[in-house]
């Protein structure tokens, strides 16, 4: 990861070149370039195939270790889908699954040092925020017609109060899909960022100890970082689901 | 925002993540990825945890009944042990008490048997004695006589033998 370099006393710090995409082949980039995006991707495929498949392929009663992980993971995004939405939302429950593992895998692949780290681009997180956010917005208007609107309809309040809520929680809905994905993408840029700052500063031999301590504390902290980002925004999908499924305050 | 400062510090590129060019590029791959990993899950891997986990849910619950049925069974068996044993007791104590009874019943006979065998011998006893002294008083008695007889012929008198019977008979019966 580090690629500061001392020239001539100065120091060059670029904490944003690990997060270019670049091509595996050729220079130019089209939409169905190779890329290292492609690979970084293809790689939390591969990393979800290992746990969820190879991991489970004994299919025993008493599981071994990698298809115990399997079914901890399993249980633990089951439960938070049934406790949050409630029975009904069970059937998204593999829509759910699928954001919770690719997020889960790209970012803490990207913690692998020299990898790229696709969680970190808005363009990747956009997309799934915004299809979270389309997705409840059908989900709600198939199952409550326009019952639906009545989430913005907020009987529990004053009558004079209902009509300043709505348009408040009218823009909440629809700073969702923003505060979705730039919430995801930003925690992991700036974690990543951070971190090739201090690799710059340890170049320097004075701070080097320190830069490289604030470094291993640092990883530590994009570590969990890693896991939190994905439960939140797996948790966050769920929430607004259950919006979706029950729009009644 | 590049910026390559004249002294060597900070140099920038720009944000990676604002470079629009990119962003159809990335999206085509996220879906791509997205749609693998939904296939996968939902064809291979979650049908297969289910299963497990539905299969180990029924093991257990399976297990659970089955020890709970062997717990109950544990406690009849212990109550019948239970049962036997205060049977046995109570049938030892039954034993027991017969068997003092019959040893009592026959001690007590034997005892009869020996007290009657002592009556008889000490009346058997008694007779003898009775007949013995019987036999000493009559040899007493002609002794007397004799020696009566003797002394009053030694004296000079002549006495008739039924005086001196009479005589001696009053004496005895005199000391009686």
């Amino acid at each position: 990861m580090a690629d500061a370099e001392t020239s001539g006393g100065g120091i060059k710090i670029d904490p944003m070149s690990q997060f270019q995409v670049q091509p595996l082949f050729g220079d130019s980039i089209s939409v169905f370039t190779i890329s290292n995006v492609t690979l970084w991707m293809a790689l939390a495929v591969l990393s979800v195939i290992a746990l969820m498949v190879l991991g489970t392929r004994g299919r025993a009663i008493i599981p071994s270790r990698s298809q115990s992980v399997a079914e901890l993971t399993y249980g633990f995004v089951y439960k938070m889908v049934e406790d949050v939405t409630g029975k009904d939302g069970l059937k998204f429950f593999p829509y759910i699954f699928t954001l919770f593992l690719f997020i889960l895998f790209a970012n803490v692949l990207g913690l692998i040092p020299m990898s790229f780290t696709t969680t970190s681009h808005i363009a990747v997180t956009a997309v799934m925020g915004f299809g979270v956010f389309f997705v409840v917005t059908i989900v709600g208007f198939v199952k409550n017609g326009s019952g639906f609107l009545s989430l913005f309809w907020v009987s529990s309040a004053p009558l004079a109060l209902r009509p300043v809520l709505a348009v408040i929680e009218l823009i909440s809905y629809f700073v969702r899909p923003v505060s979705h994905s730039v919430r995801l993408a930003g925690a992991i840029m700036a974690g990543h960022a951070v971190m090739k700052v201090f690799a710059g500063f340890a170049a320097i031999g004075l701070v080097a100890p320190l830069a490289i301590g604030g470094m291993v504390a640092i990883y530590g902290l994009e570590l969990l970082v890693a896991f939190i980002q994905a439960y939140v925004f797996t948790i966050l999908t769920c929430v607004y689901l259950k919006d979706a499924l029950h729009p009644h305050h | 925002m590049a910026t390559d400062t004249p002294d060597g510090g900070l140099s920038l590129t720009p944000m990676p993540q604002l470079e629009f060019a990119t962003f159809p590029h990335q999206v085509f791959w996220l879906i791509v990825a997205l749609v693998a990993i939904y296939f996968i899950l939902t064809t291979i891997a979650l049908p297969r945890i289910a299963a497990v986990l539905a299969e180990r849910n029924g093991t257990i619950t399976n297990d659970i009944a089955a020890a709970e049925e062997l717990k109950l069974r544990a406690a009849e068996a212990e109550k019948a042990y239970e049962k036997a044993l205060a049977d046995a007791r109570a049938e030892a104590q039954k034993i027991a008490g017969e068997t003092r009874d019959a040893i009592k019943a026959q001690l007590d006979e034997a005892t009869a048997k020996a007290d009657a065998d002592i009556s008889a011998k000490a009346a058997e006893s008694e007779a003898r004695i009775a007949e013995i002294r019987e036999s000493a008083m009559a040899s007493v008695r002609d002794v007397a006589n004799d020696t009566t007889g003797a002394l009053v012929a030694a004296l000079g008198g002549a006495a008739e033998a039924g005086d001196i019977a009479d005589a001696l008979e009053a004496e005895l019966k005199g000391r009686g």
